[in-house]
């Protein structure tokens, strides 16, 4: 280490490296929790549904979303990205997935949460087959860490059907 | 710094540094604070800093032993040809 400008590069180097493995570690200690997430989504009411001129469905609805996904959080999580998918199955599309909501749940005290709204996202089909048609409505979740890999899974609510009839 | 300085610098910084992350590491995870796992780990680093770059006289316990200057004497150097031509010096770092 023959001068001051070496030892300081030296220095700074290893110093980086180390970093980059206690950040490493830090992701892999996400492994080690196991999440326990629960939630309900209830539909209030179908405000309308109609369809446009151009052939396709559109429905308005509003939605109930009760949730506890605060086992979902670690030391090493920044935020969770949560958003609420109707998902359906028509001829052309063997799966249809429409965003109705999402939201950003900053920290752990607010993962816990009840949520009355209107869909936040239009629901419109590349279509006109939601008469009658099934759909589930699923809550996916991102859990975006601080340093390293970012965990998604989802929970789905089976059981929801469109109306028969455009109102 | 002599050789020996340097060595001693180059490990203590070695230690000092992981030994810092290890404990930046673990009060972070116990705590359940990534917040203070930085801040730790930031501390230790600034800390290695001022113990292992600036040149402390701790480092020089071995000093180099340079050639006595009657040995340099013995050989002298060169004298340029041209009374009026500049001679450079060399100036080496250690």
């Amino acid at each position: 280490m023959h001068s001051f400008g070496y030892r300081a590069n030296a220095l700074l180097t290893f110093a980086l490296t180390i970093l980059a493995l206690i950040c490493a570690m830090a992701s892999l200690s996400d492994n080690l929790n196991s999440p326990s997430p629960s939630a309900e989504i209830q539909i209030l009411n179908i405000n309308w549904f109609q369809r446009h001129p151009d052939g396709n469905d559109e429905v308005s609805l509003t939605l109930n979303i009760t949730a506890d996904l605060q086992s979902l959080f670690t030391w090493n999580t920044k935020q969770v990205f949560v958003f609420v998918a109707a998902e359906y199955e028509t001829p052309t599309n063997s799966l249809n997935q429409v965003s109705v909501w999402d939201g950003i749940i900053p920290a752990k005290e607010h993962a816990k949460f009840w949520i009355q709204t209107s869909n936040k996202y239009r629901l419109i089909d590349q279509g006109g087959n939601l008469r009658g048609k099934e759909f589930n409505l699923t809550l996916h979740w991102h859990v975006m860490p601080k340093t390293g890999k970012m965990f998604a899974d989802k929970l789905v609510t089976s059981g929801y059907r469109f109306p028969e009839e455009y109102r | 710094m002599d050789w020996q300085g340097q060595k001693l610098a180059e490990q203590l910084m070695q230690i000092m540094l992981v030994a810092f992350a290890v404990v930046a590491f673990a009060t972070g995870y116990a705590i359940g604070s990534f917040q203070m796992m930085i801040l730790i780990y930031a501390g230790g680093v600034v800390l290695t800093t001022l113990v292992t770059v600036p040149n402390w006289p701790f480092f020089n316990r071995h000093p180099l032993k340079w050639l006595d200057s009657i040995e340099a004497e013995k050989h002298p150097k060169p004298q340029p040809q041209q009374p009026s031509s500049v001679s450079k010096k060399k100036s080496s770092k250690k």
